[in-house]
């Protein structure tokens, strides 16, 4: 990995008696897109708002492109975007207004033309903040966040509410700020935004990293999926796939030998002469992995 | 100089933002000349002993008016607007910018400033056409120092109660909750020459009488001095002062949920 934009080192973070973040790592590369999932209250926010300078952490060591988030620099601020989740604009400036006061903050900012280019808001520039929709206020929330021009941005939960197409759409502005160079800092419900845009990802359970790495080593671990239903003969099934009926009525192994598990599972079947229904062969998804680690029931609810 | 710079960049954007919103500029504009016709119209007529002579009630009511106006911009307006802002993340956006916050909080008390000075001209000129009002003239310096710290402590309340104000939802009812009771114990809305004792001293606590006084001083035909009110100005910088204190003290930037 190139040099850390970011780097955290046993960062602790304790709300009275809750230990919201316990002695964490991580590491992000300069111009990588991270992903930091984990369900609600895993001591995600906490971690990102360490980062952003919003909170101040307990112990540990925090680096952001050099500087201590904790000390509030101006300098680190300059190079810095953050999208929050809830932000509010003034509704009655304009889109274009709106980017314009914010450019004004910083010593090198973004041309306004290519800010509202990037996300996708030159149609939009002189409309009112109150008339756009939510996926609109959305893209010029990121549009403020990169007013700047900062090297690394934070986006949190960047596409929630949206419509599929929508979230296409931000996927697809998010692809361009990586051409652009910036670091991007995501945090995100979506397992499948996770996948599609960040080299690397770490998931955050009950306040420690369960796992984390790039995104493909991450679902190559996890193996590949072997499913099917069968009309009968279920019991008599060769070893690796005995005993493997799901409560949804498929069987499903997970195999690190898809070939020779194949093999037997289509050896046995038409020695039996039954039918292997709707057999799927799947490299196990990040949803999957996830799903896993932070167990069901939380992970139904993040 | 960037402080300078980002602050006016401020103070532009503010007034873009308030002008455009109709409810904004509606209620800061027409409330208190609404007030103005309303009382002048009713007590217009009738007389009153000020220092020195006898002069129409208008005397009284326009600087009260003024008063009113600097309260509801100065007071009223920022303690709310910041309330939303808080609420809305707009602050917590801000403070991840390299913008001072200085330079916001600057910017948003001298927009609220302007819309004073253009709502007091207003008053001013209405008082000297339609209720014969003089304007202030030898008094003037002390009217403008009065107006000033007036503003100024004003403001610095403002603040200091919308670091109080738990949520937006509460803004309105908690500030004018603060100062609606204080405008009838402040000589401005009813003078209170003939007020039991005890709503005196209430008002005596309080900075708003004070101030309402400070500019009927400087509005009163007879005076042939400066009208410097020297006390009254020293309340009213002792509360903004402890106002500012209490902003610095327990501003939030972010809602408490």
């Amino acid at each position: 990995m190139n040099s850390p934009v970011i780097e955290v080192k046993s960062l602790w973070k304790t709300y009275g008696s809750t230990e919201a973040v316990k002695g964490i790592d991580l590491r992000v590369g300069s111009g990588e897109v991270f992903a930091l999932l984990g369900p609600n209250g895993a001591g995600k926010s906490t971690t990102v708002e360490i980062l952003e300078g919003h909170r101040t952490r307990d112990s540990g060591e925090v680096s952001v492109l050099g500087h201590d988030p904790a000390r509030a620099e101006q300098r680190l601020r300059e190079r810095i975007g953050i999208v929050l989740q809830r932000s509010g604009v003034e509704p009655y400036l304009t889109v274009e207004e709106s980017v314009e006061m914010f450019r004004n903050y910083y010593p090198s900012p973004s041309p306004l033309d290519e800010v509202l280019e990037v996300t996708g808001l030159t149609e939009l520039r002189r409309t009112r903040v109150r008339n756009l929709s939510g996926g609109q206020q959305r893209r010029l929330d990121v549009a403020i966040g990169l007013a700047g021009n900062p090297d690394l941005l934070f986006l949190d939960e960047p596409t929630t509410g949206f419509d599929p197409a929508a979230r296409r759409n931000a996927w697809d502005m998010i692809r361009n700020l990586k051409a652009l160079g910036k670091t991007v800092f995501l945090t995100t419900h979506y397992l499948d935004e996770a996948e599609q845009l960040s080299d690397r990802v770490a998931i955050i359970v009950r306040g420690e990293i369960a796992r984390a790495g790039t995104t493909s080593e991450m679902t190559a671990l996890g193996g590949t999926h072997i499913s099917f239903r069968l009309a009968r003969g279920g019991e008599s099934l060769p070893p690796p796939f005995a005993g493997t009926l799901q409560p949804d009525g498929r069987y499903q192994l997970r195999s690190s030998a898809v070939t020779d598990d194949l093999h037997g599972l289509t050896t046995w079947a038409r020695h039996m002469n039954c039918e292997l229904i709707d057999l799927r062969v799947a490299r196990r998804s990040l949803e999957d992995i996830y799903l896993e680690l932070v167990g069901r029931e939380s992970g139904a609810e993040a | 100089m960037r402080l300078l710079r980002l602050t006016l960049n401020q103070v532009r954007y503010e007034n873009k933002a308030f002008w455009r919103s109709p409810a904004a500029a509606f209620f800061t504009f027409v409330f208190p000349l609404l007030f103005l016709f309303i009382t002048n119209t009713i007590f217009g007529s009738g007389e009153m002993e000020l220092p020195g002579g006898t002069a129409s009630v208008s005397n009284f009511y326009v600087p009260a008016i003024i008063a009113f106006s600097a309260i509801s911009t100065c007071y009223t307006n920022i303690a709310i607007r910041i309330s939303y802002a808080r609420e809305q993340g707009l602050l917590k956006r801000v403070r991840g910018t390299p913008l001072p916050s200085s330079a916001f909080f600057a910017g948003r008390i001298i927009h609220a400033c302007l819309v004073a000075i253009l709502l007091v001209i207003i008053i001013v000129v209405v008082g000297a056409v339609l209720y014969d009002v003089d304007v202030p003239t030898n008094t003037l310096p002390a009217f403008l120092l009065t107006l000033a710290v007036g503003a100024a402590a004003l403001c610095a309340l403002g603040l200091a109660i919308s670091a109080l104000i738990p949520n937006a939802d509460a803004s309105p009812a908690i500030v004018n909750a603060s100062i609606l009771p204080l405008l009838f114990a402040s000589d401005i809305f009813i003078p209170l020459d003939n007020a039991p004792r005890w709503l005196q001293i209430l008002g005596d606590v309080f900075p708003v009488k004070h101030f309402s006084e400070a500019l009927q001083a400087s509005f009163n035909p007879f005076e042939t001095g400066y009208g410097f009110e020297g006390f009254a100005l020293l309340v009213m910088a002792a509360w903004g002062v402890a106002g500012l204190l209490i902003a610095v003290r327990f501003f939030k930037w972010e809602p408490r949920h």
